[in-house]
């Protein structure tokens, strides 16, 4: 019972989350210091085609009716026409988003499968500080990985593979051989954080009694890591992961630009550039959207495998 | 400022300081050498790989791109610092607001927070680079908001923990205002974290401004940043990227320092530990006192050592003979320290990595107990010896059901399939009296008492052919009146087994009804190994004596107080010169305290004293 009232509870958190981020996107043309319109057009633009374009935005209204028309607007699927390319946003999101979804996806099952795997190897081998050659290898390996960023791992990946060895292409999207540098470049920093905290979090459940217990009855490595160390592991590393994978996603941005990949990430940088607010409304609202969406589901997760842990963190 | 306190001498404050100190000195001094060549236009060395004109090859204006990079540091690292201490500031006191407002305030301010903290600093900050516009103000501003909710939450966790320390109150109580605790009493003594999170931080903003700069939208020609040369040196990337690895090398280098520098800043200011050094390797083998052999399980010479908190070695088991003969029950007892369940734990080779342990002799049948195994061997310990924990509801695992540990048993080393090990685990609890045994098989451990896990225990012991059960003080963690079941149980279990038992226990009473030896340890030694029938008729060592007396009194007069055993036994780290009993004992004499007695044969048992009592025959 008390399973289903906390995620209730997440579910109300979410929606708030989702409509507070709807609020916001809306709300960014308004923050435009001046006036958003004449700074899309530029200054040259003749004051009718400002006039109509104001009037296509729906500004001349007043502010409340013009979020309840955005409201109804967002109920149709309509986020309203690109300034820059004169085509319904949702068109351009929904040609763009796949793009995105395969990147992030592929980084994300990297990061999650060798994030804990490479985790609680790094502590099996590490319990007890017997091995602090080890350690030390792995922990300046990750601590380098961790606070390389995303677009500084991209280059370096494509001068690397791309240009010097040729392995792979070096921008766009095509066969399988062009999502291995972006999803790697996506995933690396990422994957390093997370092993570091599953580490952690490795090395103290090692210490636990009922890991010696198992030790007592000698199983096999796979049954004492696998089954009986991972899951004590997995509540803090799914923690983590709603704040690493969501970070992961913004990071799709900076990728997608290295690689010219045609996907929400360059979209938005355009989109800023040549100050098209209703695309640029539309990215960020998709895009954090995505972010909330990945916090929810983690939470959900949580409550799932570990119950009590869940609801005594509540 | 004590260099030689251990928070000083820690190899990450050192590397944390000296990163630090490598970027302080790349932006005071490296523009300042480097500024000329940085600017100076040269039409006849433009875009030219690495050589004279240029470390790192040159610009399409024939500018040294090194250089570049080198006067880059001011503004990328100027930039990152002001958006750092603005967002900084920003934050504390959006954070330290609730504490002068109206509480629906601060509840508002903290969803507003936590709902910032939700989002991505880079989303964020592409949110106010769309309303600013592109250019570095706009960066700085988009950085330093999108830093604001992680101190504003920080502040507001850490002001709500010292809001509530004895000197807030009493300053309230004397009738300070708010603002005036908020300013001497709460910021001082958070100050700590906050700089910690500051300098972290700003290896986050110079990154998320390198990477705005990369995409174009932040700091924007003429000027230039990392991020900028960055973008820049793409283009050419295919034909040599040479100009890209500058700026992005030190772009990692800068994120990497910073978050060194504030992990020492951490450790020095004493809010993160100082790590402590590895425990030394296992020393050779003492020369020890009686091996025998050819028991069931044999121990000689076991020496066991930890590492203390400065990482030097700590002898707590030390010289340790025993020999269990086959379905022989055999007691260990001392008080807490004694050191009598590390020596079961090094016997049963379950020893963390924390402690060592050699031993001259340390075997159960052929299977040797120390260092490598065979695997065969290794498989029939887990079956042949099982071990019953101190605290069942700690020994289970809390995500698996109550049925793994059994169903793992039977089927590893009873050579049974999954149904039929299920069976017998449904059997064997039946059998250590737990109802409804094949539904409990897959309840959670928490569904049960701690005297059922006990059980339960038993019954993992009983599901392959147990031959020596261990069992550390199995009763400690259990309430009184179970004590007793579970204690019958364990021997019930011995009964149908054959098996032996090896029983760590203090309660000299329970000793006596399971068990029929005693071994009994002081300060990590073995001081006298006896038959369970000797200890009431007279045991040799006086610190048994003495264990004895607290049980039973002297008169067993239960009108007087029982008798306390003054003094307390010594540290682990403490220098013993000879006997460790001798400064509690009323019978040392000069050669107790200077000379440590070994353990020597008197009848049945062995004794390790100078001045054994008078060993009385039983009638």
């Amino acid at each position: 019972m008390d399973r289903l009232r906390f995620l209730l509870r997440r579910v109300g958190r979410f929606a708030v989350s989702l409509f507070a981020l709807f609020a916001l996107t809306f709300l960014l043309v308004h923050f435009v210091p001046g006036d958003p319109v004449r700074a899309s057009l530029g200054l040259l633009a003749p004051q009718e085609l400002v006039e109509a374009r104001r009037q296509e935005l729906g500004l001349d209204r007043p502010l409340p009716e013009q979020f309840a028309r955005h409201v109804a607007a967002l109920a149709r699927g309509d986020l309203g026409t690109s300034l820059s390319v004169r085509r319904p946003v949702s068109e351009v999101i929904a040609e763009r988003l796949p793009a995105t979804l395969a990147l992030a996806g592929g980084a994300m099952l990297i990061v999650v499968l060798a994030g804990t795997g490479l985790g609680l190897a790094a502590a099996a081998v590490g319990a007890g500080g017997r091995r602090p050659g080890a350690d030390m290898a792995f922990n300046a390996t990750s601590g380098l990985l961790t606070s390389t960023p995303e677009f500084v791992t991209a280059v370096a990946l494509t001068s690397l593979f791309a240009v010097a060895l040729s392995w792979a292409p070096v921008a766009g999207r095509g066969g399988a051989a062009s999502y291995v540098l972006p999803t790697l470049a996506l995933a690396l920093g990422p994957a390093a954080a997370l092993a570091r905290v599953v580490r952690t979090e490795g090395l103290r459940v090692l210490e636990e009694d009922y890991m010696r217990a198992a030790r007592a009855r000698r199983l096999s490595a796979w049954r004492l890591y696998a089954v009986h160390a991972l899951p004590n592991c997995l509540t803090a590393a799914l923690t983590v992961s709603g704040l690493i994978l969501g970070g992961l996603v913004a990071g799709t941005v900076l990728v997608e630009n290295v690689f010219a990949w045609p996907g929400l990430g360059s979209a938005i940088v355009t989109a800023i550039t040549q100050k098209d607010y209703p695309l640029t409304q539309g990215v960020i609202l998709v895009l954090g959207a995505l972010v909330l969406l990945i916090n929810f589901g983690v939470d959900v997760l949580i409550t799932w495998l570990d119950p009590r842990s869940a609801l005594a963190r509540h | 400022m004590d260099l030689t306190d251990p928070r000083w001498r820690d190899g990450r404050t050192r590397l944390g300081l000296a990163a630090g100190a490598a970027l302080l000195a790349l932006v005071t001094v490296g523009p300042w050498i480097a500024g000329e060549a940085a600017g100076t236009v040269r039409l006849d060395h433009m875009l030219e790989g690495p050589g004279p004109a240029g470390l790192l090859g040159t610009d399409e204006l024939g500018r040294d791109i090194l250089a570049r990079v080198v006067v880059a540091s001011r503004l990328t690292l100027g930039l990152g610092l002001v958006a750092t201490l603005l967002g900084a500031s920003v934050g504390v006191l959006v954070g330290a607001l609730p504490a002068v407002t109206p509480p629906w305030v601060g509840r508002l301010i903290a969803t507003l927070t936590n709902l910032a903290l939700a989002f991505p600093t880079l989303l964020l900050t592409l949110f106010v680079a769309a309303i600013l516009g592109a250019g570095a103000q706009s960066a700085l501003l988009a950085i330093a908001l999108a830093i604001a909710p992680i101190f504003a939450r920080l502040t507001h966790t850490l002001a709500a923990g010292v809001g509530g320390a004895d000197y807030v109150t009493a300053a309230r109580a004397l009738g300070a205002r708010p603002l005036t605790i908020l300013a001497r009493h709460v910021l001082p003594n958070i100050a700590g974290p906050l700089v910690v999170t500051a300098v972290m931080a700003m290896g986050g903003a110079v990154v998320v401004l390198s990477g705005l700069s990369f995409l174009g939208l932040g700091v924007q020609a003429p000027a230039y940043d990392w991020g900028g040369l960055l973008n820049h040196a793409l283009g050419r990337v295919w034909t040599d990227p040479a100009p890209a690895l500058a700026p992005a090398a030190a772009i990692v280098f800068t994120g990497l320092a910073l978050s060194l520098a504030g992990e020492a800043a951490s450790i020095l200011l004493g809010l993160s530990p100082v790590r402590r050094r590895p425990p030394p390797a296992a020393r050779q083998a003492p020369a020890s006192s009686l091996l025998s052999a050819g028991g069931l399980l044999d121990i000689g010479g076991l020496d066991v050592e930890v590492a203390d908190a400065r990482g030097a070695p700590l002898r707590i088991v030390k010289d340790v003979s025993f020999s269990l003969r086959a379905g022989e029950r055999v007691a260990i007892v001392g008080e807490s320290g004694s050191g009598k369940s590390m020596t079961v734990l090094a016997a049963a080779g379950l020893l963390d990595g924390r402690a060592t342990a050699s031993a001259a002799l340390a075997t159960f049948g052929a299977a040797p107990l120390l260092g490598a195994r065979a695997t065969a061997d290794e498989r029939r310990l887990g079956g042949e010896m099982p071990v019953i924990f101190q605290d069942p509801l700690a020994a289970f695992n809390p995500l698996l059901p109550v049925g793994v540990p059994l169903v793992e048993v039977g089927m590893r080393h009873g050579g049974l399939s999954r149904p039929a090990a299920r069976a017998r685990a449904a059997e064997r609890l039946g059998e250590v009296g737990l109802i409804d045994a094949a539904r409990r098989l897959t309840q959670p451990p928490h569904a049960f008492s701690g005297g059922m896990l006990q059980r339960a225990m038993i019954a993992t012991a009983l599901m392959a052919e147990p031959r020596l059960i261990i069992a550390d003080e199995p009763t400690t963690a259990l309430d009184v009146t179970v004590q007793r079941q579970v204690l019958e149980r364990l021997g019930a279990a011995c009964d149908e087994t054959g098996a032996g038992l090896l029983l760590i226990s203090h309660d000299l009473a329970v000793v006596a009804e399971t068990c029929e030896r005693v071994l009994v340890m002081y300060a990590g030694r073995l001081v006298e190994d006896l038959p369970v029938a000797d200890l009431v008729s007279g045991p040799a060592h006086p610190y048994t004596r003495a264990l004895l007396d607290c049980l039973l009194g002297p008169d067993a007069d239960r009108g007087k107080p029982l008798p306390v055993l003054e003094g307390r036994p010594p540290r682990p780290e403490e220098e013993i010169a000879g006997c460790a009993f001798a400064p509690r004992c009323a019978f040392a004499d000069a050669r107790c305290r200077i000379e440590t007695p070994q353990l020597a044969v008197i009848g049945a048992r062995r004794v390790a004293c100078w001045r054994p009592l008078q060993v009385r025959r039983a009638a």
